[in-house]
């Protein structure tokens, strides 16, 4: 078999992949890519003339659009807040389950685990009983330490956080999980060469443990970050985005541009941007693994 | 392992053909129908009596659920999947026909025995008219009333409703005196829902759209009387801020939380459950309140439609089946049934409706009602903007001014398309 007959035989097998990939994917995005340069709506379905093409004037518009903005800063929000504190309990959980101390690892593990299975609307049905204002357990315990009730989602203030805790509660089992298994890939000689060494269990963490987490926290940490970037059905479930759209995402207005009033134009435009935004953070997040 | 292949290529065969003989059973005329939320659940009930009395025709019912409903129907135009008749929320209809998706039904009418303007209530039968040409048959009606406890109101000196603004602003004033606890209410007016300010903007004398609904109009006197006068509520601790406050408004009703609320026909069944034993007789239904004479306030003409597919292959028999759906005994059972507002006049002579005490200010009031201006962006303008500008005038991030402002601004550039199309003739 010759060079030229073999990679036609690797196209041949990679054909059905490649062309669906093609089909599903890269098209439709190439069709949005265009479709947010024109002001195609509700009107324009079955109605090819009633669509413009505007330009730039999608972008334009967005960056004058008080709401983008807003949705932009509380999605920043819900990266620097809630990225690093879901993390971090990840870690926490993952280090301590993995310790030889805890009994019953198991049981924890599915535990902890359990929320990420849940049915999303499941959960936020509960939440939202949890932060009722006159009725909910949190406001309860909050009395018996003696503070005010709090309208945990109907406050412009406190709602936000309410989903960032809500979220982390519900997702940090599946980074503690990937945790897991790479400190279980740390080898045992490293641990007993430091003890020989006479290093503390604190040393043994941060010259052992965290150092050969860091591929997996690079891992954990674009995921969630995109994941983070792209929130929506939290806050789709719990709040709709409001009180004064104080939980409003990015993702959740382009769907409302989207799907609710069918600006697709406009809709379009927002996809894009949130694309680059998350494209450029994770070079970033390369860029400084690399340098480190 | 070829065998299997063999398996799952005889099973997509038989699910093809399964699929195609559903398409065109011989001998049979498929009408397929889409009913939203309780109406497409109820709905089922009632086909079976079609069929018989039309041997030949087969109904298929699905039911979609109000939250999905509009997403669904619009992506069901755009693959031309529509449904041959359906029902439409009646603010929709404009949007629906201006996609070229629903049919004018004028012939029809016009050759049936059995539908036609008068025998409908005039607000709700307009609501269906775009340029002179009907595109739907009002099903049933949605208007809002009041509902009061009727010994919050006695003990505040009130023997009966308000009956105008000001009444109802000193009835509230009295009630939060006689309820010294600070999270009472006299009166629930949420101002994340677009209908409250909208029936007080119309009540008032507000023009919403103008120019051929292509301009806002948000920022004149009339509106802005509006938002005054509700803002009292919220100032003055009338009405609470926070929608999430009680999980169930009729709970809150029999707790008394709170006194008063303006909402639609739906929760009569809900109220007379919740008040019951020595509430049972401390609640009654009132027409709105007006803005300043003793007459009746304005309400909101909603409700749903019956619209057929522009689209349809077998147009006359989606007709009968909504004429079927129009009759007075069809529409009387649907009252029963979910205690839908009968949309034909006649229906209200019945003595199971005329004895129901609560049903008298529904009544009333639907000989008081206004449609909503009809134009494909008014969901978009309500539910996005007017909701979005109320907020922040309740919570004090603008002026009321400069919020209505922004509000007129905004709806503005969402017209702005449909200003181009009227202007090139593509409307």
């Amino acid at each position: 078999m010759n060079a030229k007959n073999l990679k036609y035989y690797a196209f041949m097998f990679l054909a059905p992949a490649l062309i669906s990939i093609f089909v599903f994917f890269f098209l439709p995005v190439i069709a949005s890519f265009l479709i947010s340069f024109t002001d195609f709506d509700i009107y324009s379905l079955n109605h090819p003339e009633r669509i413009r093409f505007t330009g730039f004037q999608n972008y334009s518009k967005l960056l004058n659009d008080p709401l983008f903005w807003k949705a932009l800063g509380n999605t920043f929000l819900y990266v620097i807040v809630a990225s690093p504190l879901s993390i971090l309990i990840s870690l926490i959980a993952a280090i301590s389950l993995n310790s030889k101390l805890v009994k019953f690892k198991s049981v924890f593990r599915l535990t902890f685990f359990m929320p990420v299975v849940t049915t999303l609307v499941a959960v936020a049905i509960v939440w939202r009983f949890i932060y009722h204002p006159r009725f909910g357990i949190l406001n309860y315990a909050l009395g018996l330490a003696g503070i005010e009730p709090l309208d945990w989602l109907g406050d412009p203030h406190y709602a936000l956080p309410a989903i960032i805790i809500m979220t982390v509660w519900k997702n940090f089992g599946y980074n503690m999980i990937i945790f897991i298994a790479g400190l279980q890939n740390i080898p045992d000689y490293l641990y007993e060469a430091a003890i020989l060494d006479g290093a503390n269990k604190f040393q043994q963490l941060r010259n052992i443990t965290i150092p050969m987490l860091a591929p997996t926290t690079l891992f954990i940490s674009i995921i969630t970050m995109i994941g983070f970037f792209q929130i929506f059905a939290e806050p789709y479930v719990m709040t709709q985005g409001g009180p004064l759209n104080s939980t409003l995402s990015i993702v959740l207005y382009m769907y409302r541009e989207g799907f609710r009033w069918w600006n697709m134009g406009y809709s379009a435009a927002i996809a894009f941007v949130l694309f680059f935004i998350i494209f450029v953070f994770t070079l970033i997040q390369f860029k400084i693994k690399r340098v480190t | 392992m070829k065998l299997q292949w063999f398996k799952y290529i005889i099973l997509l065969a038989v699910i093809f053909l399964l699929n195609s003989c559903n398409h065109n059973e011989t001998g049979f005329r498929v009408v397929r129908f889409w009913g939203l939320g309780v109406e497409g659940e109820a709905v089922a009930q009632l086909i079976r009596e079609f069929e018989t009395e039309n041997p030949g025709i087969i109904v298929k019912v699905q039911m979609i659920p109000w939250t999905a409903a509009q997403e669904k129907l619009i992506s069901a135009y755009a693959s031309e999947n529509l449904p041959d008749v359906f029902q439409l929320g009646n603010t929709w209809i404009p949007q629906f026909q201006e996609l070229d998706a629903i049919a004018t039904l004028d012939t029809f009418i016009n050759t049936s025995g059995n539908i036609d303007s008068s025998k409908f209530f005039k607000g709700i039968w307009d609501t269906n008219i775009i340029n002179g040409k009907v595109y739907g048959i009002p099903w049933y009606i949605d208007t809002r009333v009041l509902f009061y406890r009727t010994d919050d109101l006695y003990n505040a000196g009130y023997s009966r409703p308000p009956v105008n603004w000001s009444e109802l602003l000193d009835v509230s004033l009295k009630i939060k005196k006689n309820k010294l606890k600070k999270d009472l209410y006299p009166i629930f007016l949420p101002f994340n829902d677009w209908s409250v300010i909208v029936i007080f903007a119309l009540q008032a004398g507000a023009k919403l759209l103008v120019k051929n609904n292509s301009y806002a109009n948000f920022s004149s006197g009339e509106f802005k009387k509006a938002v005054e006068f509700l803002m009292q509520f919220y100032d003055k601790n009338l009405a609470p801020k926070g929608s999430m406050e009680f999980n169930n408004i009729y709970q809150a009703m029999a707790e008394g939380y709170i006194s008063m609320f303006i909402s639609g026909p739906w929760n009569i069944k809900e109220m007379k459950k919740w008040m019951k034993d020595e509430l049972e007789n401390e609640w009654m239904t009132a027409p709105l309140p007006s803005p300043d004479s003793n007459g009746i306030g304005i309400s909101l003409a909603g409700g749903a439609s019956l619209v057929m597919n522009k689209m349809s292959n077998d147009k006359a028999a989606a007709w009968k089946l909504i004429e079927f759906l129009s009759r007075p005994a069809t529409q009387m059972k649907f009252y029963q049934i979910v205690d839908d507002l009968p949309a034909r006049r006649e229906v209200w002579n019945y003595p199971e409706i005329k004895k129901d005490k609560y049903m008298k200010a529904f009544f009333t009031q639907l000989n008081h009602v206004q449609p909503l201006p009809k134009v494909t962006e008014w969901e978009q303008i309500a539910y996005s903007k007017i909701q979005q500008y109320m907020e922040y005038i309740v919570y004090k991030k603008m002026s009321i001014d400069e919020a209505l402002k922004k509000l007129d601004d905004d709806v503005n550039s969402i017209l702005e398309k449909r200003r181009w199309m009227i202007k090139n003739n593509l409307l």
